[in-house]
Order: structure tokens, then sequence, then C-alpha cells
């Protein structure tokens, strides 16, 4: 078969007729993906939505325990994660090799904060008895404000929420971290070029998506 | 690439090294291997409906515990829908055929095709799993909180969906992007076969429905493991919520199930009747149209589930609106074979029964929709009729037509044609004899799933069990020619059933490992059998002329 695609770049795989043929359909797979990402979150938004209806006082009063502080802080470092990640694709597509891998350590950089400050969010928590779940039991004194004042099931049901919608997302962190390890690798081989750069471009699309999440899920939590 | 020229060379043939089936990034190959998966998964769940009919033959105890008797059914019952007929047609005759129909090497990404079936078998594994750790019974629904309190076999279960739904989720995003991208030229959207237009609605099916059962498995997971209180009541959590989540999937996939189905009928019915397939677009655009309102219908499972009642109205109404894109099909199914030719081959007989079953499906779900009936029919043997002359008299009896219509390109060798007749009848015949019955003692106030039942619903069961004997040894005739062709079957010719799409036309059979050595190109619609007079001409047969013009 070798001779028969011998024309072909080493990239193009064999069912595919050109490279903008291959890079379409990887960039379609990729949008259909995200779909099926927002539809994934949605059921979590709903569960969201209705209890929030029903409760909407235990919600209020359950979300002033996050910390607006922490949570605004990795709201940032993830904006400027999709921004480097987008500076990162513009290097690729003008064969800079340099300017992409630093964009990718970057952007996984971020990443790796927004999960430290996560895992910082998440013992705290801990620490006065907030679980999700049946081992919910909360105790002590936060930002002034008396745990136990809202020992009720239904702010166990918020925090449920919280720590399922957070933990998903915070998943997703962790598969971006893996992606882009994966990719830096590639760029720093050098395997991309202004004339192939689809992984590069897909892992971002999948990196706003990541980011656009938390773009709804902070407000939603932390402070409405 | 002189050898393949002469056909020699076939997806088959070409390594035969069991390392070269499990790595194979062939969607030929992949489709195969889904056809014994689904086979075996489709055996085990025929095997347990068989006892359950044994065990309805009498009130009271029969063969097994009322017990065990729960868990059996629940046990059909997901494997039927999860492991058999969800992924049955668009994972095997969608693999084998999509490409070929669009003039393709390969689907769009094969790497994802293969980690898609082998999510399939963890997923199928991890769902069988439950049985060792614990039991399940009370359904392939799952409903909380009973879900909930029932042992941790809840657990592997949920888990085996999940998984199940990423490998069903990546073969539709697969197929979405193989008919948008990889067509050949001249196969414009209004030449697209049939099949691949409901190929394509169920792959939107498939992406857009499967994530909300994904994330409840999740979120009843972790309602078991940790108690989060989403779904528990005594927590807090509302189980209308679950059954809302549950239906926004496994309503659509209702439509997983069957558009596929209508795909096969539509190709058998356009080719056995020599004839453009009548109203082709409206066929066509009805498929997109019955996905997109079979998003909007799921709230008629719970119109005594305590949702308001002005949700009930809505959805009963749009539930009749299914019923129009569905009546499209039919009347130009019928008027097609009206101004064709029809040939009664063994695939031909299996569309024909389908128009009967399939419609007693359709008309009595349209009589569940309307809500003061269904008060009266909810949770009856009604409901069990109505979705398995759904699901078996359309899916399973499309699907044997196009297992029968593919089986020579696939295999390469023609199964015995009177036993496939006799296979045909014996399963129509027992079909009906099995589920018939159970529309009237439904109507009379047989409510499903019960163990025991009263004395005057007897011969109603009867009946029943005895129908799926009948239905059985249909079965098991199939399963037996159709082996027997693989060992002695007559060697298939390239176009034995006269078609005109490119997996009949353009490919040897069976099909090189590259599908096509050259890329085709399309001049003329599906079912263009005015167009296509060369090749019937001077009363050559198909296969002939088709050899002779290729090479």
């Amino acid at each position: 078969m070798a001779n028969a695609h011998s024309d072909h770049p080493a990239h193009l795989q064999h069912h595919f007729v050109s490279s903008e043929q291959q890079f379409d359909a990887a960039k379609m797979g990729m949008w259909l993906f995200l779909v099926t990402e927002i539809l994934l979150f949605s059921g979590m938004f709903v569960a969201y939505i209705v209890y929030r209806t029903w409760h909407p006082e235990v919600f209020v009063k359950s979300s002033e325990l996050l910390d607006p502080v922490m949570g605004g802080i990795n709201t940032i470092v993830l904006l400027a994660s999709s921004f480097t990640v987008a500076l990162g694709i513009h290097f690729a597509q003008k064969d800079n090799k340099k300017g992409l891998v630093i964009n990718l350590v970057l952007t996984f950089l971020f990443a790796l904060t927004f999960l430290v400050v996560k895992y910082f969010e998440y013992t705290a928590k801990f620490e006065h008895g907030v679980f999700p779940g049946a081992a919910f039991d909360p105790h002590g004194v936060s930002h002034g404000v008396d745990y136990a004042t809202y020992n009720i099931q239904y702010a166990r049901q918020f925090f449920s929420i919280y720590f399922v919608m957070t933990g998903i997302h915070g998943f997703h962190v962790l598969v971006g971290m893996g992606l882009f390890t994966w990719i830096t690798i590639k760029a720093v081989k050098g395997q991309f070029s202004s004339a192939y750069y689809t992984p590069v471009e897909n892992c971002g699309l999948y990196w706003h998506l990541v980011d656009i999440i938390w773009i709804f899920l902070f407000p939603l939590l932390y402070l409405i | 690439m002189s050898e393949s020229a002469s056909g020699t060379i076939n997806y088959l043939s070409h390594d035969k090294s069991i390392k070269s089936w499990l790595f194979t990034l062939d969607h030929k190959r992949i489709g195969i291997m889904y056809l014994i998966a689904v086979s075996l998964a489709f055996l085990a769940g025929g095997i347990l409906a068989l006892l359950v009919r044994i065990e309805l033959m009498a009130p009271g105890e029969t063969i097994m515990s009322a017990d065990a008797y729960n868990q059996t059914f629940t046990l059909h019952a997901v494997l039927m829908v999860f492991a058999f007929i969800i992924p049955a047609v668009p994972a095997v005759m969608g693999n084998f055929v999509l490409p070929l129909q669009i003039g393709a090497k390969d689907v769009a990404f094969p790497r994802l095709n293969l980690l898609s079936f082998y999510l399939y078998v963890a997923g199928a594994v991890i769902a069988l799993a439950a049985l060792l750790v614990g039991r399940i019974d009370g359904g392939w629904t799952f409903y909380t909180p009973y879900s909930t309190s029932i042992g941790d076999g809840i657990l592997y279960v949920s888990t085996g969906v999940f998984v199940m739904g990423f490998s069903s989720i990546l073969t539709g995003l697969n197929f979405i992007v193989t008919v948008h991208k990889m067509r050949a030229p001249g196969l414009t959207w209004n030449r697209l076969p049939l099949f691949l237009w409901s190929i394509y609605a169920t792959a939107i099916v498939q992406v857009l429905a499967t994530p909300v059962i994904g994330i409840t498995m999740v979120l009843l997971f972790l309602e078991k493991f940790m108690h989060i209180g989403i779904f528990d009541p005594a927590l807090g959590g509302d189980p209308v919520l679950f059954q809302h989540f549950f239906w926004f999937y496994s309503h659509p996939a209702v439509y997983i199930m069957i558009l596929p189905a209508f795909g096969i009928v539509s190709d058998l019915m356009g080719t056995f009747s020599r004839h453009q397939v009548s109203g082709y677009k409206f066929v066509a655009l009805s498929s997109v149209a019955i996905a997109f309102l079979g998003f909007l219908v799921w709230g008629h499972h719970m119109f005594v589930s305590g949702q308001s009642a002005t949700s009930s109205v809505v959805f009963s109404l749009i539930t009749y609106l299914i019923g129009i894109p569905t009546g499209v099909k039919v009347i130009n199914w019928v008027s097609t074979m009206y101004k064709g030719s029809v040939q009664l081959k063994t695939p031909m007989l299996y569309a024909i029964a389908f128009l009967f079953t399939f419609s007693i499906g359709g008309f009595t779900g349209i009589m569940l929709g309307v809500l003061a009936i269904d008060i009266h029919l909810h949770d009856t043997y009604f409901v069990v009729a109505h979705f398995h002359y759904v699901m078996m008299g359309g899916n399973v009896i499309a699907a044997l037509g196009g297992l029968h219509y593919w089986w020579p390109k696939m295999t390469g060798k023609m199964f015995n044609e009177t036993l496939g007749k006799i296979a045909a009848g014996l399963v129509f015949f027992g079909f009906n004899l099995t589920f018939f019955p159970q529309f009237i003692m439904g109507a009379q106030g047989m409510p499903r799933r019960y163990y025991d039942y009263l004395p005057e619903f007897q011969g109603y069961h009867l009946l029943s069990t005895y129908g799926s004997w009948v239905l059985g040894a249909g079965m098991f005739l199939i399963l037996g020619y159709l082996v027997a062709s693989l060992i002695n079957g007559k060697k298939a010719g390239l176009n034995p059933w006269g078609a005109l799409t490119l997996d009949w036309t353009h490919t040897t059979t069976p099909p090189h490992p590259h599908n096509f050595l050259e890329t085709p190109i399309v001049t003329r619609g599906a079912y263009d059998f005015h167009l296509a007079k060369d090749l019937f001409a001077s009363g050559k047969e198909v296969s002939e002329v088709v050899t002779s013009t290729k090479h």
C-alpha cells in the first residue's frame, strides 16, 4: 500500500482523502463530544435548579459558607489558562514551536494550580465535617458562621450537589492535564506544524468547555 | 494490488490471526465482532424470556420462586435493552454497511470505533457481574427509592449502563461525522440510501440523549454509594426527578431502537420492489422528525407518577404527533410495493411482516398516549404487548431482514432460501401468538411483572407461552441455517438481490479490506431503478453486469 499513498503526508490516515477532510472530521467530532459533555452536566444543573427552587433560603445560606475568594482565584486561573491555550493554537498555526510548548506548559500549570486551590477548599470543608452524602455532619465556625445551625438535610443536599458538580468538573480538569502532557510531548518532538495541529486545536476546544462550565458553576454555587 | 483487483483478497481472508481481529480498525470486522457479541446477549436474554414464559404457564410457583422470577425478568430486560437492542442495528449493520454505502474506506474515527466495541463488552460484563454480588430486581427502569434499597448489585448495573452508554455515544458521534464528511463525490443528501438517513437520525439521538442517562447513572451510583439525597425521598430527594432523568434518555432510546429498523425496511422495500421508494424525501426527513419529536414525549411514561396535569396534557399531545411521521413512512412503504414489482425473497418477507407487527405496535402506542385510557392500561400486560410489538415486532424483525439481506455481503455465502422462508413464517406466527393474547389480558386487567395471577388469565398465558416456543424454534432454525451456510453455503454473487446502493454495486463480495479500490462516483439516487436500465438490460442478472463492467 505504501506506494499508493506516497504523496500523502505522514499525519494523514489512510481512509481520508485530504488533510482538510481529516481536520474537519476531527473538529466536528470534537464539537459533538462537547455537546455530550454539556448534556452530562445539564442533569446536575437541573437537579441544582429544582432543589434551589424548593429550598431557596437553605441554598443561599449554604452558599455563603463557600469561599468566594478561593473560587474567584480559580476563576481567574482558568480564564488565564484558556488564554494560554488559545495562544498555543496561534503559535502552532505560525509554526512557532517554542511559543507552542511554553503556552502548553503554562496551561498545564494553571490547571494544576486550579486543582491545588480546590484541594485546600475541600479539606477546609472536610475539617468542619462537611462531606457529601451520609457523612455530612457539620460543626465548628467558619467565616463567622456556625455550621451547626445549617445541619438540616437540605443543606446536605446543597453540599452533595456542590461536591458532585465540582468533583466531576475537577475530574475533567485532571483529564485536561493528561491531554496537555500528551500534546506537550508531541509538540516537543516537533510533530505539530501549520499543516497539522488538530490535537492542539481539539484539546483547546475541550479546555474552553471545562473553563465555561466553571464560569457557570462559580456564580451558581458561590455567589448567589 | 493486482491480486486484489482480481477479487481474491477480502476483509475476512487477508489476515486470519486472532490478533488481527481483536485489534482491527476495520469497520467491517468491528461490525462482525458486534454481531457475535449482541447475538450472545440476545441468546441469553431470549433464554431468560423463555424461562419467564414457562413460569407463567400456571398460577403460583411453576419452575422458580417469586424472588427468582423477579430477577429473571429484570435481567432479561437489562440484557435485551442495553446489551442487545440499542447496539444491535447501529453497531452491527451501521458499522458494516455505512462506509460501504457512502463510498468511504472506513468510518471517520476507526480507533474510537474499536474503543466503542470494547467499552460495550466491558459495560455488559460489569452489568452481568451484578448477578454475582447481589440481587437485581424491580425491572430495568431502576426507579428510586426501591433501586437504592436493594443490594449492591445496583452499583454494578449503573456502572455497566454508564459504560455501555459511552460506547453508544462514541458510535453515534462517529457515524454523524462519517455521514457529513466522508460521502463519495456525487452522493448528495438526496441520493443517500434511506438506511443511512435512519442511521444518521439514530446517531443524533444517541449523541444527544445518552449523556443524560450517563449522569443519571452517576447520580444513582452516588445515591446508593454515599446517600447524596438527590433521588431518595428519605433524604429530601425527589424520586420523580429520577423518572424525568431516566425517561429523558429512555424514551428517545426507543427511537434508537426503532429508527434503524425503519431504515432497513426502507432499503428492503426499494430493492425488492424494484422501484424508487415513494416519497423518498418524506421518508428521509420523517426519520429526523421522529428523532426530534422523540425528545419531547418522555413525560408520557409518568402520567400516573404525580407530574402536573398540564404536563401530562402537553406530553400526550406531542405523543400523538409522532404518529404523523411514522404514518408517512408506513404509507410510503405500502405505496412502494403497490407501484413496484415485489420479489418475495426472505429479507422482503421480514419487511412485510414488519409492516403488520410494527403497525399494531405503533397504533397501540397512540392508544396508551391517551390520558384516560392510560390510567386503565398503565402497568398492565397491554403495555408489555405494546412495547414488544415495537421492540421485537419492529426492531428485531427488521434486524432479521437486514441480517439476511447483508449476510451474503458479510460472509460471501448464501443461506438456504427455503429454510429462510420457513423460519420467517415461524417467527411471524410465534411472535403474534406470544404477544397478541397479552393485549387482551392486559385490557382485562392482568398487571405486568406479576409472578402470580388469577386463574381466569391462564388461557391467555398458555397461548403466550406456546407462542414463545414457536418463536424460539424459528430463532434457533435461523441460527442453524446461517451457521450451516458458513460451512456449505452457495457462494454469493456480487449483487444477489439486484440492489443499487454502493455496498452492492461497487464492492466485491465479501468486500476488499479497504472497501473500494477507487473512490466511486455516484450518478443516481439509491433507488433510481429507472435510471439503472443498463444494469438490467438484455435479461442479464445484475451480478453478471456488475462483474463485467467492473474489471
